[in-house]
């Protein structure tokens, strides 16, 4: 079973991404989009907490790094997806998890 | 009139919530009332002024280039707190350049951004008459 896990609140705002980051399996995918992005720019605690969560994939909105000015702040081995890869991601996951 | 001191109190990222921009609507509508306004950013509020920003593609209004416009309603006292930068990853040199026109000194442009440790700010919030939490 392959889960789609869903962050969408900023880091410094809530533990949101830690609580999923350590209840998701090995070979799922965390999508991080509205203020979850944030957690994905180098210089951040949450960002060495992904590079640290072994066998998980995480992805970024693109869109909504745009919006916040961030996405020359990408770190390392997360991967950029628009509004048509977020669809795939969706359809090619068993299950969605969508923490709020 | 008495002046007094109104502090905006901003701690919220500028698009997953419509705090930020319910606030620069409240600093607007405030400072035509010719009182001593300050902002401050602290905590992912920080993240309001990240320069560069682009919203077509969420399909929501980019209000950040109002900031650069406090400056002509002599809004010019915009606190920064280093602590919430910094956890954040990021510099001066990510936020927008805010500046105003000082006519007391030949129109001489000047910066409206001050860096300030939290205990700076502290001391800060200590001064105001009113403080306004976003």
């Amino acid at each position: 079973m392959s889960t789609l896990h869903t962050v969408n609140k900023s880091p410094f705002e809530t533990n949101v991404l830690e609580i999923c980051i350590s209840l998701a399996k090995s070979g799922s995918t965390v999508l991080l989009y509205e203020d979850g992005v944030y957690a994905a720019t180098e210089g951040t605690r949450a960002a060495v907490a992904i590079k640290n969560a072994n066998g998980i994939s995480f992805c970024v909105l693109g869109p909504d790094l745009q919006a916040r000015g961030i996405e020359g702040k990408l770190a390392n081995d997360i991967k950029v997806v628009d509004y048509d890869g977020f669809v795939d991601l969706v359809a090619g996951h068993d299950t969605i998890q969508a923490w709020l | 009139m008495a002046t007094k001191k109104f502090m905006y109190l901003n701690r919220k990222a500028p698009y997953g919530t419509v705090y930020a921009l319910e606030s620069l609507e409240v600093v607007l509508i405030g400072a035509a009332f010719e009182q001593d306004v300050s902002l401050a950013f602290i905590g992912d509020g920080v993240y309001q002024l990240v320069k560069g920003q682009k919203t077509d593609g969420i399909g929501m209004k980019n209000f950040s280039p109002t900031f650069a416009a406090l400056g002509d309603y002599e809004v010019n006292k915009i606190y920064v707190e280093k602590e919430s930068l910094e956890e954040r990853g990021l510099t001066l040199e990510d936020l927008q350049h805010l500046v105003w026109e000082d006519e007391d000194d030949d129109y001489a442009e000047k910066d409206s951004i001050r860096l300030v440790n939290r205990s700076e700010l502290a001391d800060v919030l200590d001064d105001q008459d009113i403080v306004l939490s976003f």
